[in-house]
């Protein structure tokens, strides 16, 4: 039966943590509480993050967003800062869950539980999205993607928490894009995940394009190929489909009870040619 | 450890494991069984309760959680609406036959509450969206979304009323 710790500072989390060699910190315990229940993880002592109320909270550091790591995904569904700067993160956590979900979940907790189906990953990825971590020592930063290493796996010394993330304003991406392909609507696990964003000239030429996949790899998986192929170009089925095929070389998929590899291979590739929709419809051509 | 919170508006301080986990606390410990557990892994939404005025999922939270919190359950939900014995949301799922073999129910007149207190003007897409973390095996959902329904009716005909009233 573990401890049960509800620090009310960082400094007295860092301490538990330093006094505790199993302790896991408790975010929203969507994934913990599962997972101890079915005895995949004993630990000796938890750190709930219930009365930290340093670790939520979500402003405007002018060149980026700074979010607690402790903020619940409906509080970042509401907040008009992602809403305005983030909008493709947010129609990512729209698809987290189920609304009760939302509620508790965090996305400090979405982004060490380090899934490769993790909703939050691949717009953080594309916004370039920046974690700091905190301890004793005082506070470092890192991009997310260096953190991330593998399946459960964050460059996170155990006596560092993940205290905020930082994302970037990038105003000059007009097109923000998230789309999941999972076994249905709510409370599921992407098969594949693909999150965009695009900065077209006003004639529909990309001058910049970010795209990351989830669920087709250990962590999230980026194609600079499909990028670098994309930019000056306009947003059409020809160029489309070669920045689809990039991706279908570049993807790690497994077979699961999902999905299999192939079908998440195919997918992955599907889902960028999508991105026609938002070709500026050309002038003089009408609808039949 | 000793805890205290408010359940249903009545103060309340009891002994508990603080590792307990919600549903069991209010189930086993303080005997409202209302409150049912389907998955255990917050999935299907049958153990829903207000926490704070929010839903949240009563098989993921630590019984540590609640200290000072205010936590409303379908035995109390009705309270709310003062001199009433149903709260308007039962009574629509009444109405509309919205309940088979009942398992789901508190769960899913506690969403719908929460939310068309919120979203007074909800239409179908946003109930059903609503209601996407509550599974129901029996309904085929309908008749649960026709209850939200005639409840959002209800709560702008009485709303009417009343202004009509005053």
């Amino acid at each position: 039966m573990p401890d049960v710790y509800m620090p009310r500072s960082l400094d007295e989390l860092l301490d538990l943590k330093a006094a505790h060699d199993s302790l896991y910190v408790f975010a929203g315990g969507t994934d913990l509480m599962v997972s101890m229940r079915c005895g995949r993880t004993r630990p000796a002592a938890l750190a709930c993050l219930d009365r930290l109320d340093a670790i939520r909270g979500i402003s405007d550091a002018g060149t980026y967003i700074s979010v607690g790591a402790g903020e619940s995904h409906s509080s970042l569904l509401k907040s008009p800062l992602i809403r305005k700067h983030a909008p493709v993160l947010a129609e990512a956590l729209d698809t987290l869950g189920s609304p009760h979900i939302r509620n508790t979940g965090t996305l400090g907790g979405n982004i060490v539980t380090a899934s490769p189906a993790g909703d939050s990953l691949p717009p953080l990825t594309i916004l370039d999205a920046q974690v700091e971590l905190a301890g004793k020592d005082g506070f470092r930063r890192m991009p997310l993607a260096d953190f991330i290493v593998g399946p459960g796996v964050v460059r996170l010394e155990k006596d560092r928490i993940l205290w905020k993330v930082l994302i970037p304003k990038t105003p000059y991406y007009g097109i923000h894009h998230f789309e999941k392909v999972g076994l249905r609507r709510s409370m599921a696990i992407a098969v594949v995940s693909m999150a965009a964003v695009l900065d077209l000239s006003p004639d529909g030429i990309v001058k910049a394009i970010r795209m990351a996949w989830g669920s087709v790899g250990p962590t999230v998986v980026a194609c600079p190929e499909a990028e670098n192929g994309m930019v000056g170009k306009r947003l059409e089925p020809d160029a489309l489909a070669l920045a689809a095929d990039a991706v279908r070389e570049r993807v790690r998929p497994i077979d699961d009870v999902r999905a299999t590899a192939e079908y998440r291979r195919q997918v992955a590739g599907n889902l960028v040619l999508r991105l026609a929709r938002y070709a500026p419809a050309v002038s003089g051509e009408c609808p039949p | 450890m000793e805890l205290s919170f408010t359940l249903n508006d009545a103060k309340i301080t009891l002994e508990v494991d603080p590792d307990a986990r919600v549903v069991d606390l209010l189930r086993e410990k303080i005997g409202l069984t209302g409150t049912k557990e389907g998955c255990g892994t917050g999935e299907c939404g049958a153990c829903t309760v207000l926490v704070d005025g929010e839903t949240r999922l009563s098989c993921l939270m630590l019984a540590a959680q609640l200290e000072g919190r205010e936590i409303v359950t379908i035995e109390g939900l009705s309270r709310s609406v003062p001199g009433r014995k149903c709260h308007p949301v039962q009574e629509a799922f009444v109405e509309a036959g919205a309940v088979q073999c009942g398992f789901c129910t508190p769960g899913m007149v506690i969403t719908v509450a929460d939310f068309i207190g919120r979203e007074p003007a909800a239409d179908v897409a946003a109930i059903r969206k609503a209601v996407s973390g509550n599974i129901c095996r029996c309904t085929g959902y309908l008749n649960i979304v026709e209850a939200a329904k005639l409840a959002v009716k209800n709560k702008r005909e009485h709303e009417e009323h009343e202004e009509h009233d005053a």
